[in-house]
């Protein structure tokens, strides 16, 4: 999608393949077919700029057809470069600007607990929009109201547009603040499925206050040359000379190479 | 003449009308709301008296939320509200929201066309003594130039209610701005009121004199004063403005072939420049604009800053022999 587009962001999106396979294949509740359905649970995708993991998400959980992904970026599509609420099903709120899914993350949950209704938040938001004074707002307020439907995860992956985030700015320790926040907070590895799946379940299970997911990742995650460079923030493969990466006409094939092979590990049907 | 269709307050013009302050019409109109749906919900930011929400929220304390001194969270709180079924009204001083949550405002309420009302009040130079800091002078300009929003300034207590009312059983976003300090109270409650649609208070046919929010009874004041020198001036209660009612305002513009706007806010974006951008488009005239000339406020009391600042009844005199002079 990202080659097609010409733009876009490569590394979130592949750090957060695992916590969204996980999400929509095994820990919310929802309906393809019924997108409005009342009592399903809420992914709010805060860092809207990772959308292409969310929509390749929905696509393959079946929300509208696979070959529609292609048309991520282009005029008249409904896969926009930040997600919007009223184009595409299954797409709760819309994020570009950081930190606003947060808030709204904190309204949809207090307007849920004012229905009574079961249903569950899930918040994705990245490390580097911690620097928004927004969040902690709403980090404050979920604290206050002790909203337990909402389970936040931060995408740790330590890349910012413009270099590793305790450079640019330090967000450590992003634990110790939350506990301060009044969140129960836990830290995975967020290439492991289990651990992913476990820490919803835990989550599920604490009262009187929201859980917040510390998940470290590998930014590029299964693609060996784009693994840990912030460069690959803002790029998609196939348009820029970054140092460590194959020459930009083989960029995309190379990726895709390593990600249905897990590097040669297995044999892609695609081959 | 007042209009007498309009059945407006018969103390037009009288020492003793009364005095109301329109935020009072707000915490009247969002009582009512509360009353009769579950799904009205209230927000503020520290300020539930000033903003006249107290009465909701002790009425309604599970449908009310205290976000603490935090305005872009609370609007993007309430844009969450919204996308799950609720009418949130988010209630604080304009200069801080959507002051200092207009882009919340922008994404989180317009682009996704949540269903959240902002109650902006202390706006104007009346605000007074507070100074430049809490005179809000650019709400009109911020919100109107955003997609997707209803822009609303009412002229009195009674209009305060009713635009709460009609924006809480309508769908889609919405602003609308309040004042601190008591102000005539022009209408009753048989006056006509209808979201987009402006009315005449006055009839006339040398100048029209079209005007937003409170201040309008300084057009009133100066109209009815002119007509004793023969000068028929109408007064277009400008409520909305966006959408705004182009058909009355190109009628008033042909009917009478000068216009005086008036407003207390910035010239440069606001309801003048509103009505401005109608009539250049479709029947232009000369027009006098009386509003905020391009500068801060500053400490004082509402009368001696409407003065020096040029929006008092004798501002709106002078700009109609002005736009008189120019008349074809």
């Amino acid at each position: 999608m990202l080659v097609e587009a010409g733009s876009g962001h490569s590394a979130g999106p592949l750090d957060l393949a695992d916590i969204f396979t996980a999400l929509y294949f095994s820990v919310m509740k929802h309906d393809p077919q019924h997108p409005d359905w009342t009592t399903r649970d809420r992914l709010v995708l805060s860092c809207g700029h990772t959308c292409p993991v969310l929509y390749a998400t929905l696509a393959e959980a079946g929300y509208f057809p696979k070959a529609e992904l292609k048309t991520l970026r282009k005029l008249g599509t409904r896969l926009h470069g930040h997600p919007h609420n009223l184009a595409l099903p299954g797409i709760e709120t819309s994020s570009g600007p950081l930190a606003q899914g947060a808030s709204q993350a904190v309204g949809i949950a207090l307007a849920l607990r004012m229905d009574s209704l079961k249903s569950r938040v899930f918040l994705v938001m990245s490390d580097g929009e911690q620097q928004e004074g927004q969040i902690w707002e709403a980090v404050m307020l979920a604290g206050k109201e002790k909203l337990h439907n909402i389970t936040a995860i931060i995408d740790r992956n330590n890349i910012q547009i413009d270099g590793f985030t305790e450079n640019v700015m330090p967000l450590e320790g992003l634990r110790a603040k939350y506990e301060a926040f009044n969140w129960h907070v836990l830290e995975i590895d967020g290439h492991n499925m289990q651990a992913i799946i476990n820490a919803y379940a835990e989550a599920e299970a604490i009262y009187e206050k929201p859980t917040v997911i510390i998940a470290h990742t590998i930014p590029g995650k299964g693609v060996d040359y784009m693994e840990g460079k912030f460069e690959w923030h803002g790029s998609p493969p196939g348009i820029s000379d970054i140092a460590g990466a194959p020459p930009k006409a083989e960029q995309a094939a190379e990726a895709l190479k390593e990600l249905r092979t897990l590097r040669g590990q297995i044999k892609s049907e695609h081959e | 003449m007042l209009n007498p269709s309009q059945k407006l307050n018969s103390k037009i013009g009288s020492p003793d009308i009364e005095q109301v302050p329109t935020r009072n019409g707000f915490g009247e109109g969002l009582l009512y709301l509360g009353e009769h749906d579950k799904n009205v919900v209230a927000l503020t930011g520290d300020l539930a008296e000033s903003t006249r929400v107290l009465e909701f929220a002790k009425k309604y304390p599970e449908r009310f939320i205290e976000c603490g001194v935090a305005e872009q969270n609370m609007m993007g709180v309430a844009a969450g509200l919204a996308l799950a079924g609720k009418t949130p009204f988010v209630a604080s001083y304009a200069t801080f929201s959507p002051g200092r949550s207009w882009d919340q405002m922008r994404v989180s309420v317009a682009y996704s066309k949540a269903n959240v009302k902002i109650a902006g009040s202390h706006t104007g130079l009346s605000v007074g003594p507070d100074g430049a800091t809490h005179q809000a002078l650019e709400d009109i300009a911020i919100t109107r130039v955003v997609p997707n929003m209803t822009v609303v300034v009412p002229c009195d207590a009674i209009e305060a209610r009713k635009t709460t009312i009609a924006l809480g059983t309508s769908a889609g976003p919405a602003y609308f701005r309040l004042g601190r300090e008591k102000t005539a109270v022009m209408t009753t409650e048989e006056t006509p009121f209808a979201i987009g649609k402006a009315s005449v208070f006055k009839e006339g046919k040398d100048v029209a004199v079209i005007g937003s929010g409170p201040i309008l009874y300084a057009g009133l004041q100066a109209a009815l004063e002119l007509e004793k020198e023969g000068i028929s001036v109408l007064v277009i209660n400008n409520h909305t403005i966006k959408p705004i009612d182009v058909e009355t305002i190109v009628w008033a513009a042909k009917l009478t072939k000068a216009v005086v706007t008036l407003e207390e806010h910035q010239t440069m974006g606001g309801a003048g420049s509103a009505v401005a951008e109608v009539l250049a488009q479709n029947y232009p005239v000369p027009i006098e604009m009386v509003g905020m000339p391009n500068s801060f406020g500053e400490s004082g009391q509402p009368e001696e800053l409407l003065k020096k600042f040029g929006m008092d009844k004798d501002s709106v005199v002078r700009a109609i022999r002005n736009v008189l002079t120019k008349k074809q």
